[in-house]
């Protein structure tokens, strides 16, 4: 029996539930989801998870469209993921949007046979 | 009355606006006869430039200057005007529209262009008589007769109009509020940088600027029987008097027509490249429409619309593909200017210039060598520019190095010592011997071409050499090229300012906050980094306490949620024990928390505390409650604050011990506990020389002897360890408290941020400190006194608050996503 998959939008919270420059974490099915709100209220989804030992990236400092990780200041760039150079990693991103106040976050866990092309883009700017 | 010509089609227009008679001018001059034309407009007036409402409200401008085309274009054209009659319903199978007046009239083809609506925020009291939006003309002779006695306007909506309604307001003579819900002014063209400038202009100007302000409800009060609007209620229970509140929070494209004919709606009316909506007969432009997902609110766009749409109708079809917008705001002495996609991001590159002298921003945003956006506060003259390169997709490379100082400026360099040339010669450059700006330019220009040289001259920077950076800058600025100084390190990447420079500045220019610091010394980068946001952080705290507000999010976790992050990221907490004092109560609280939370370990420190590990950080507030139930207090153990005074049992258990050790740890610490600082700070009191507190490894420690106490300073554990240095010996324990509440102040005040007190110490030498802590009573007294009243707001319990909700959002994760099957 294969469970439904739950790959779709869901709304999560208000842009104003995010300090600006901060993250609130939402549990997800394959752990935690660190939403940020970054310079000019980009908004971005990463798993909580430093590529480099699994510090939680929700509680780093946020700056421009950078967060710096709390454990040992690994610089992780919120649109790709990845590690600022000379480090080397990357952290899964989650697409999210902002429909005026309201911010929605896209799940497709242990999705089969997904296209790229479903996939909405990973980061959404949020309309004011 | 329509002129009636059965061979010609006829064309009815619904709204007299902008964009409805643009699309008129177009027509007649591609298709001249081609139809017969009617206007329904639902203002009682001929067509007029909506824009310039702003200026007719500020004074500048009356009505009749405004007009864009009056009665005689209308009959020169031979067109019908029905003003004053708005449209209320089209019958698409009919082909006709009715009028509110009850007028049918039946069309060929039919143009729909009623613009938008003000959206009204939907609190109680919006229906109450003295609520007014910002639309039309209406609207500006309502607030002229609100604005005659004067009194008090409120503005809900920081945005473009918002902004433009409290101008007027303000120069006719009301005391004005603007009410913004976001965190700053005209977040949608602006950045937060170029908003903290508009909004210190706008203050300087009297109005009074509150962001982040929720409004609840409008509330009303009956005059002479009469019920009217009195004020404007805010969540957080704030109430701004008012006699006339102006909504201004944004607009909807009026799509109500035709939905009710059934047309295709979405945000607005969708029309596709010639402007035809989805009835082949019906067109629409403006404000009212949505093209390829888009909805636009300034004209620009309206007049490309235009273009496409009377190609279309002239059967040369050439099809609107969409606009990229710029806004200026028309309140007259503030220039700005915005344009394009200026949000930033990865592969993206901000350029950022800042002249704090001239109050002059610009950032500009460039990816794959093209601009795509640009912000430009003070100097506008490059606007026009930087729109055009945006639009064309210029290849900007070759013009990159200088892009940022405008078209003209081509191979001038920005001159990064501009906030020091900005400085007034009254300005205090070197505090410890009061040497002005004025008196160090003197002395150069009288030959002092060197550092050593104006140190022994006027002894600026010849004490504790924190203002070296900025003796060294006016150096350079005097003597250009002459000077070659010996390059002192910037803060960080974000600046070329010392850290030294920029407290100084601070200080100076009277910087209350990050934003400002920011703008006014020039930082390169839109908000700073993990290194300077907390630096700057502290810097304001210590200068302005008081006044500072916290930012939060300039400070690491551990200070943020007032616990150590541990590797798993649970917490750590470690509660306050006054001088490693504890009693029966605290340790049947801790083993309580211990017992209720699954508390994983629990160690004793290596400062005399309990360390309980494992705290999952929802818990952390819960956790706090308990113990600050038994009287406990953060222990600090996270911060760059005062961490622990250690104590040895002392005179009342120990047989050596010569003075109340213990006592005085605890007086020490109940002194100084919450105080900031620039790092982590220890405090010891040994009893006697045998020195079980450890003492010589503190920041400051404490030897009692027989005849007092002797005074410690600038010590170290850790990487690397440096024993303390004798600062001197006094006799009674309020001497000693009074001596180390002036060196922390000391230390507060001059130490760069991450400096601990054993490298500050070497830096600036123990001589100097012990003039400035010991042989100098007075200044010692005004040191203390200095910490004492900084105190006043430090000691603050920071868990008894989270314990009671403050900041709860910190701690919660948000409610997991219900996760049922997708349809
Ligand atoms: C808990 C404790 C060890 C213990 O179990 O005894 C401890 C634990 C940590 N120390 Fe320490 N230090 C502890 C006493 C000390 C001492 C001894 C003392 O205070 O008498 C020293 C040497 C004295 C000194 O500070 O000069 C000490 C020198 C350090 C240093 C090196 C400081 C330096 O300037 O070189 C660090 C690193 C830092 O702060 O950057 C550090 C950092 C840390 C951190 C905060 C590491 C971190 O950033 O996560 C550890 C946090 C553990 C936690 O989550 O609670 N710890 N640490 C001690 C807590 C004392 C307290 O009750 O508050
Ligand atoms: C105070 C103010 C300042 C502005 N400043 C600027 C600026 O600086 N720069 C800029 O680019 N833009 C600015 N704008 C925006 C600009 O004015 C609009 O983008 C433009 O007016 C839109 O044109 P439109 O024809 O779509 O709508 P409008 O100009 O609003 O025209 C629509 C007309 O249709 C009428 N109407 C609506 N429904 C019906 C009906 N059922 N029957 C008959 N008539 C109807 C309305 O009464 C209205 O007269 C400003 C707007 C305001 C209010
Ligand atoms: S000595 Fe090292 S491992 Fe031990 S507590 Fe201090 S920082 Fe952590
Ligand atoms: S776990 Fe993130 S930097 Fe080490």
């Amino acid at each position: 029996m294969t469970a439904p998959t739950p790959r779709r939008w869901v709304e999560i919270c208000r842009l104003s539930d995010i300090p600006k420059l901060g993250s609130r974490v939402i549990p997800g099915p394959e752990g935690n989801i660190a939403v940020f709100r970054a310079h000019r209220d980009r908004l971005f989804a990463l798993d909580d998870r430093c590529p480099h030992k699994g510090g939680p990236l929700s509680q780093g400092i946020v700056h421009g469209d950078w967060v710096a990780c709390p454990l040992h200041n690994w610089q992780i760039g919120l649109e790709s993921g990845e590690a600022k150079a000379p480090d080397k990693g990357c952290t899964r991103r989650h697409p999210v949007k902002a429909e005026g106040d309201r911010i929605w976050l896209w799940l497709d866990f242990g999705a089969v046979g997904v296209d790229a092309e479903d996939r909405p883009t990973a980061s959404a700017q949020a309309a004011a | 009355m329509a002129r009636d010509n059965p061979e010609q089609p006829h064309l009815v227009v619904i709204g007299n606006g902008m964009a409805g008679c643009r699309a008129i001018e177009e027509i007649l001059k591609r298709s001249p006869g081609k139809f017969r034309i009617s206007v329904f407009g639902a203002e009682p007036r001929v067509n007029y430039n909506r824009i310039m409402l702003s200026p007719v409200l500020a004074g500048d401008k009356s009505f009749d200057e405004i007009v864009i085309n009056d009665q005689a274009w209308y009959d020169d054209n031979a067109i019908t005007l029905y003003s004053g009659d708005a449209v209320t319903g089209i019958d698409r199978a009919a082909k006709t529209v009715t009028a509110a007046s009850g007028l049918v009239v039946d069309y060929d083809t039919l143009l729909i262009a009623t613009g938008s609506t003000p959206f009204v925020i939907p609190v109680p009291g919006v229906d109450l008589p003295g609520v007014v939006t910002f639309r039309d003309m209406d609207d500006v002779d309502k607030m002229l007769v609100a604005a005659e006695g004067g009194g008090r306007a409120v503005v809900i909506g920081g945005g473009l109009l918002g902004l433009e309604a409290a101008h007027g307001l303000c120069l006719r003579g009301m005391q004005v509020t603007v009410v913004h819900l976001m965190g700053h002014l005209m977040e949608r063209q602006l950045d937060e940088a170029a908003g903290y400038l508009l909004r210190t202009e706008l203050e300087r100007r009297g109005q009074t600027i509150l962001t982040t302000a929720h409004t609840a409800a409008v509330i009303g009060e009956a005059i002479l029987g009469e019920e009217r609007v009195s004020g404007v209620a805010l969540k957080d229970g704030t109430i701004l008097p008012a006699d006339i509140v102006v909504m201004a929070v944004g607009i909807r494209p009026d799509t109500a027509l035709a939905k009710a004919a059934g047309l295709e709606t979405g945000r607005g009316i969708i029309v596709d490249d010639h402007m035809v909506t989805s009835d082949p007969s019906i067109l629409a432009v403006g404000e009212c429409v949505e093209h390829r997902g888009a909805c636009y609110g300034l004209v620009a766009p309206l007049w490309d619309m235009c273009h496409a749409l009377a190609d279309g109708l002239a059967e040369t079809p050439t099809g609107y593909t969409g606009s990229v917008t710029s806004t200026k705001l028309k309140v007259s002495g503030i220039d700005l200017f915005s344009a394009g996609d200026f949000s930033g991001g990865e592969g993206t590159e901000d350029i950022v210039l800042r002249d704090a002298h001239r109050g002059i921003y610009k950032r500009l945003v460039v990816a794959d060598d093209k601009l795509i956006g640009a912000v430009l506060y003070g100097d506008t003259a490059d606007g026009n520019w930087y729109f055009q390169l945006l639009k064309d997709g210029t290849d900007i490379a070759p013009l990159r190095d200088n892009l940022i100082f405008g078209q003209a400026f081509a191979g001038t360099a920005h001159d990064p010592s501009a906030a020091v040339a900005a400085l007034s010669p009254q300005a205090e450059i070197c505090g410890c011997n009061g040497v002005s700006k004025g008196t160090i330019c003197g002395a150069i220009a009288d030959g002092a071409t060197t550092l050593d040289a104006l140190r022994k001259c006027t002894k600026a920077s010849a004490s504790c050499g924190s203002c070296t950076g900025l003796v060294e800058q006016l150096l350079v600025l005097e003597l250009g090229g002459e000077y070659a100084h010996a390059g002192v390190k910037s803060m960080c990447d974000c600046t070329d300012q010392t850290h030294d420079d920029v407290r100084k500045l601070i200080r100076l220019h009277g910087l209350k906050t990050i934003p400002a610091v920011l703008q006014e010394l020039e930082w390169n980068t839109p908000n700073g980094c993990p290194s300077c946001r907390p630096a700057l952080n502290y810097y304001l705290l210590c200068e302005w306490p008081g006044d500072y507000v916290d930012d939060k999010q300039s400070r690491y976790i551990n200070e943020r949620a007032h616990g150590n992050i541990q590797k798993d990221g649970t917490f750590s907490v470690v509660p306050r024990m006054w001088g490693g004092l504890t009693s029966a109560n605290e340790l049947r609280a801790i083993a309580d928390v211990v017992d209720k939370f699954n508390v994983a370990v629990v160690k004793v420190t290596g400062g005399q505390r309990l360390d309980l590990f494992g705290i999952k950080k929802e818990d952390l507030p819960a956790v706090w409650a308990d113990l600050g139930a038994a009287g406990m207090v953060s222990g600090h153990a996270y911060a760059k604050a005062l961490r622990t005074v250690k104590t040895c049992v002392g005179s009342d258990w120990c047989r050596f011990g010569t003075q109340d050790s213990t006592g005085l740890g605890v007086q020490l610490e109940k002194i100084s506990w919450g105080s900031n600082m620039p790092h982590k700070f220890k405090m010891a009191v040994s009893g006697c020389p045998r020195n079980c507190a450890e003492a010589t490894i503190k920041d400051f420690g404490v030897i009692c002897v027989d005849s007092g106490y002797e005074l410690h300073i600038g010590g170290n554990g850790g990487i690397k360890v440096r024993v303390t240095d004798l600062l001197c010996k006094v006799a009674t324990e309020s001497e000693a408290i009074e001596h180390a509440c002036a060196f922390v102040q000391l230390y507060r005040e001059e130490a760069r941020y991450l400096d601990r007190t054993a490298p500050w110490v070497e830096r600036v030498g123990l001589d100097y400190i012990r003039g400035v802590v010991v042989d100098d009573a007075e200044g010692r007294a005004a040191l203390a006194a200095r910490f004492l009243y900084s105190q006043q707001f430090m000691q603050d319990d920071p868990w008894a608050a989270r314990a009671k909700g403050f900041d709860a959002d910190e701690f919660a994760t948000l409610a997991a996503p219900v996760l049922e099957p997708a349809q």
